[in-house]
């Protein structure tokens, strides 16, 4: 009786219309997927590669300095800007910034990943991923408040610090050129602790994942055969830890690259390529030199992920 | 780094993951203090007194709860649109092989991957060369498509858990797709959406850089709070409503949590 019933089950199509739809779908995988992808790829194709592209074509524009129109004429006129000493000084800059910030990152995420990864067991796993996590995804906008409360003359730092009578250091650190400022809040060492604090976290996991892969009995072997701590970190731990920390690394840069309002806040009055970005298309109505500059990150970005690749970054993600 | 089966962390490295720790909260923990100074023109510390007026103060201000009204519809706007279309991407990607799948992956997460300042101006340019008006609904179009990636991620990774044959036994059994989708597909993939679908509210509750460039005369309230980062009005006010802030989005992030917690693959490792 039940083959009679599977084959009759085979046999007929089934009488709804909504069995029809899905038979329909069943026996045509192409339109079925169709279906599927259409939505998400029109409303990510048109909406947002469609808006990229128009902004990158801007970039071929230039603007025309009497009128302050833009000049609809295929041009490198305003790639060459770029290439200005202000602006180069800018580009500069923030590569720079974003290369120190996910150094110290790095240096930082690495003892919390390690541990997570190695020794935190139960309970304690948990509270390590959480203790990452909530910082990460809480809001931006805070986090760099915060840090507004603790630099600010008057706050928390100036209070420990002369607590500890150390406020001579303080004042010699913000008296070196370049680095130093007014206060910390106005100064590049705010703009960097600040950055280290709000992107810090997105390399801890990647870190954690690519060392939860290294075999325990690797390290025993490494001392075994009279490896020192440090020998062992430097030719077996790092080596394997590096794709993670490289994947980790795509965040830290990337995030840097274009953040424009750490710097605004907490900061000097040198721009970074987010403000110049900001400004261009803002106050000064110069799009095709916005556009141009939002290229630098992109070019960036892409050599680095490029070279992320090739180091297997990726399968750390 | 020598190991013993019953290892306790080297000193020095116990220390260096407490201090990495106490450094990512410590500065979060001060936003509560803060809230509660009666210090009004600057950021004193210690505070000279505590007192709980300024959540008074708060309440009764309108533009602070036109800002949160306004993002909260923002985010469960976005949110709705980001689980239809994260969860469709999400199924093609995971149920089918076709050509190009990577190129899926890579487009679904570009809006994350590149600088918000380039998503944020990539649209500007783009409404006012359609002749767009910005609106509430400019400011969701940005919104929906930088939070497909959390539902998007989240949904693949337990797509992949669901197994096939769960679904073919549901067809052999005579049900048909949708019946499968209804009563098979959905209770396997539904918390592993709701984790997403908090995430993608939260990530969108929270954003400022593209809704600089997308929004028009509206505030939500990351917006508000720029205002105030720049140019401080009321510093109390903007106390309290930084730890109000604080609390709003560590609910979603430990729900999302609970919800995916027995799975190989956590909600939110990716922001």
């Amino acid at each position: 009786m039940s083959a009679i019933v599977q084959q009759h089950a085979i046999q007929t199509g089934r009488g709804s219309l909504a069995g029809r739809v899905s038979d329909f779908l069943w026996k045509h995988p192409h339109v079925f997927l169709t279906i599927l992808l259409g939505p998400p790829l029109l409303w990510l194709g048109i909406i947002y590669l469609g808006s990229l592209l128009a902004l990158l074509l801007q970039s071929f524009f230039s603007i025309d300095d009497y009128s302050g129109l833009i000049n609809y004429e295929f041009t490198l006129a305003t790639y060459r800007q770029l290439l200005n000493d202000a602006n180069f000084d800018i580009i500069i800059r923030t590569i720079l910034m974003a290369a120190i910030v996910t150094l110290f990152s790095a240096v930082i995420a690495f003892p919390i990943a390690y541990y997570a990864a190695r020794y935190a067991r139960g309970k304690w796993k948990v509270i390590f991923y959480l203790g990452v996590m909530l910082p990460l995804w809480s809001s931006y906008l805070v986090k760099i408040y915060a840090w507004k409360l603790i630099l600010a003359k008057e706050g928390i730092l100036t209070w420990l610090v002369t607590k500890l009578n150390l406020l001579w250091l303080l004042d010699a650190w913000l008296s070196l050129p370049v680095i130093g400022g007014n206060s910390l809040s106005v100064s590049y060492t705010g703009t960097f602790i600040v950055f280290v604090y709000v992107w810090m976290p997105f390399m801890i996991l990647p870190i954690q994942a690519a060392l939860e892969r290294v075999p325990t009995n690797l390290i025993e072997a490494s001392s075994d055969l009279g490896g020192t701590p440090q020998q062992t970190f430097r030719h077996v731990l790092f080596p394997l830890a590096l794709p993670g920390i490289v994947a980790g690394s795509i965040f830290t840069f990337s995030l840097t690259l274009g953040d424009y309002i750490i710097p605004q806040i907490i900061g000097s009055s040198r721009l970074f390529i987010g403000q110049a970005v900001y400004a261009q298309q803002g106050t000064a109505g110069n799009i095709p030199l916005a556009a141009a500059f939002t290229v630098v990150p992109i070019i960036i970005m892409g050599l680095y992920l490029w070279m992320a690749r090739r180091m297997g970054a990726f399968d750390a993600l | 780094m020598r190991s013993d089966k019953s290892t306790s962390a080297p000193f020095g490295l116990k220390i260096a993951a407490a201090s990495g720790l106490l450094f990512l909260h410590l500065p979060l923990l001060l936003i509560f203090l803060y809230a509660f100074t009666t210090e009004e023109k600057s950021y004193q510390f210690p505070p000279p007194g505590l007192t709980l007026k300024w959540f008074a103060v708060t309440w009764e201000r309108a533009d602070v709860w036109q800002a949160l009204w306004l993002s909260v519809r923002v985010a469960s706007i976005s949110t709705m649109i980001a689980l239809v279309l994260g969860t469709l991407c999400a199924a093609a990607v995971s149920q089918t092989r076709f050509f190009g799948r990577e190129t899926i992956s890579l487009l679904v997460i570009l809006p994350i991957a590149l600088p918000g300042i380039i998503t944020g101006i990539a649209l500007r340019s783009a409404f006012s060369l359609a002749d767009i008006p910005f609106s509430f609904w400019t400011i969701v179009l940005g919104h929906a498509t930088f939070c497909i990636v959390v539902v998007y991620n989240n949904a693949v990774a337990r797509f992949r858990r669901v197994s096939g044959s769960l679904m073919e036994a549901s067809m052999d059994l005579g049900a048909n797709g949708f019946q499968t989708f209804r009563y098979i597909i959905l209770p396997n993939i539904g918390t592993a959406l709701l984790a997403g679908g908090m995430l993608a509210f939260a990530l969108s509750f929270d954003e400022v850089i593209v809704t600089t460039f997308t929004g028009g005369q509206q505030s939500t309230l990351p917006i508000w709070m720029l205002q105030e980062l720049i140019r401080p009005r009321q510093r109390p006010v903007t106390n309290v409503v930084a730890m109000v802030v604080v609390i709003v989005t560590f609910l979603p992030i430990l729900g999302a949590y609970y919800l995916t917690r027995d799975g190989d693959q956590i909600a939110g490792s990716g922001k």
